[in-house]
């Protein structure tokens, strides 16, 4: 819970990590190139006193992500998002099963979605199906461009991705998280096209795809999709830093999705450890519009942030909201009436 | 006659990372030259080693061939540094396997010529948005614009870029051409600019804030100046 100037804030972090991506975890050059890339986005785009040393930030402990998430980064809930990469890794990134112990530990912490590939095809779907069972899932992560023996990626079109979402439907595991980055087959095609969502979203009406990192660096491509899907959601996880690095890109890119989406299917997230919750927290709830985009995009309002920072996801993971907070209904959203107001700088 | 670094580094500057729409040598890709009598050496580096392969591949290409196009240049080697995909771009690089020869089995199709007509579309849409905006912020109105011919707009640098990008696409650049087109060259009616814009400034927000946030990984990856760096 937050709490900034009277007003209260239920903060779902959707989006967090417990990885382990040590040396001794790494199964080749991949695997460093992999934890080296991340710590890349880490380095660029963290507030300098919230940087990790190199060896803190390839494999954290359990005290850090609890004291980090919990006791200073004001989260109620987390949602726990598996990146297995066992091509890359010993033990895989960051699996489902790694995730569970902390749930298991702290059941009212965490939201715990699985993972399935359809690549595994038959036998696939059997562990998938004792997967939901087991962890009684209500969700899904799915990396697209997961490396798996000598396939670079898979498209939400396959025809086994499509019998892995009808088996979604059957279970209720009815939120689909779907991440998109580089390298994928085939790879004279774009990697980060989420053209693929779109289909899928059409299909399955009654399930929910959050598009992680908000299609980027496809924003286009990705509203276009949302306009038209009502099942879309934009999850925050990567587009959330800027509001400290690029407070202006960032306006524009809030200030885009209030207007192509509405303020109920944004969902806020750190992609911890990549990124800490709490300054993010912190700079979101003081964030506005700058005054001289304001005529195209409007204000944030305290029951806008209230949305994005947490009640939008309770709402599809059911997650039980303090009566402290205050849960609006629909709020008007930035306006937009004058395009366009002024060059952007 | 012998190439200089600086006409090397001229015909770099054509090479355009097609998902930036920004020359490599702008981005700082370029991350060594060596002119040696009529052989030249490049290395070129990225933001991450998980940059896409397919972009990397095709500036990779696109700088071995823009640096034999310099006159006085015989031979060329073009090495990407620190990526996932080096090995295979490398050697594909010096045996002129092209993309398919390079990736053999992972590709689909013969070349990347469509990816390359996606991207080359997208910046023109951008370039676009970014003329206009400037324009109705000028003063002009939305039918005004609807109406205008090429001849009609004010030269700008930004109509200039504007314009190596329309060509591109292979779309008309007459005098007489309309000004608001969709990247099949369609003109866009007056009842339907201000949408088509409003979309138009998402592709130009994501290629603007790709090329921040590359800039800024690259920069923090070399131990260099980020230009755009947080003044908070």
């Amino acid at each position: 819970m937050y709490e900034k100037d009277g007003e209260k804030y239920f903060v779902v972090d959707g989006h967090v990590h417990y990885w382990d991506g040590s040396p001794e975890n790494q199964a080749n050059i991949h695997g460093k190139q992999f934890i080296d890339c991340f710590y890349g986005y880490h380095s660029a785009l963290s507030p300098e006193e919230y940087l990790w040393p190199e060896d803190k930030f390839q494999k954290y402990s359990e005290e850090d992500l609890m004291h980090d998430l919990f006791e200073i980064g004001y989260v109620d809930v987390a949602i726990f998002q598996p990146t297995y990469l066992e091509d890359f890794y010993v033990n895989g990134f960051n699996t489902t099963a790694r995730n569970a112990i902390l749930k298991e530990k702290y059941p009212d912490k965490f939201v715990l979605p699985g993972r399935f590939d359809p690549r595994d095809g038959e036998p696939g779907l059997e562990a998938f199906e004792e997967m939901v069972e087991q962890y009684d899932l209500k969700g899904v992560k799915l990396y697209t461009a997961e490396w798996n023996g000598q396939s670079k990626g898979y498209s939400l079109k396959d025809e086994w991705a499509k019998r892995y979402l009808e088996k979604c439907e059957e279970l209720g595991v009815k939120n689909i998280h779907v991440h998109k980055g580089p390298t994928i087959t085939p790879l004279n095609k774009d990697a980060f096209d989420v053209a693929d969502v779109d289909e899928a979203a059409s299909l399955f009406p009654n399930l929910n795809f959050i598009v992680e990192h908000v299609g980027l660096p496809r924003l286009e491509d990705f509203c276009w999709i949302a306009v038209q899907e009502a099942n879309v959601y934009a999850g925050m996880a990567v587009a959330m830093p800027f509001i400290y690095s690029r407070p202006r890109y960032f306006a524009q890119i809030i200030g885009e999705l209030l207007y192509w989406l509405d303020e109920d299917r944004i969902l806020f997230a750190s992609d911890y450890a990549i990124w800490q919750p709490k300054w993010l927290v912190e700079m979101f709830v003081d964030f506005q519009i700058p005054e001289d985009m304001q005529g195209e995009y409007g204000t944030l309002t305290p029951d806008i942030k209230r949305k994005i920072l947490g009640l939008n996801a309770a709402n599809l993971y059911d997650l039980d909201v303090p009566s402290e907070v205050p849960q609006p209904d629909a709020v008007a959203a930035g306006a937009e009436d004058n395009y366009p107001e002024a060059p952007i700088r | 006659m012998k190439p200089t670094e600086a006409e090397v580094l001229g015909a770099l500057s054509g090479v355009r990372d097609p998902e930036l729409d920004e020359p490599i040598t702008d981005l700082k890709f370029v991350a060594g030259l060596r002119v040696a009598e009529d052989a030249v050496d490049v290395r070129l580096r990225l933001p991450t080693p998980f940059c896409a392969p397919n972009f990397a591949y095709l500036m990779v290409a696109d700088a071995k061939e823009a640096v034999l196009s310099v006159p006085g240049v015989r031979s060329a080697r073009v090495v990407l540094d620190d990526h996932h995909a080096s090995p295979e771009i490398n050697a594909g690089m010096v045996e002129d396997r092209g993309f398919e020869g390079t990736f053999p089995g992972e590709t689909e199709g013969e070349s990347l010529d469509e990816l390359r007509a996606i991207f080359r579309r997208k910046s023109f849409v951008s370039r676009q948005e970014k003329l206009c905006r400037a324009l109705l912020a000028g003063g002009y109105t939305s039918k005004e614009l609807a109406e205008m011919r090429l001849e009609e707009v004010p030269v700008s640098e930004a109509f200039e870029k504007y314009l190596s990008r329309r060509e591109e696409l292979g779309l008309d650049v007459s005098a007489e051409a309309p000004f608001v087109v969709d990247p099949d060259g369609n003109q866009i009616p007056e009842e339907a600019v201000v949408e088509h814009l409003r979309f138009a400034k998402l592709t130009r927000l994501s290629i603007e804030g790709n090329a921040g946030f590359c800039r800024g990984l690259l920069a923090t990856r070399y131990g260099i100046e980020d230009p755009e760096e947080a003044t908070p």
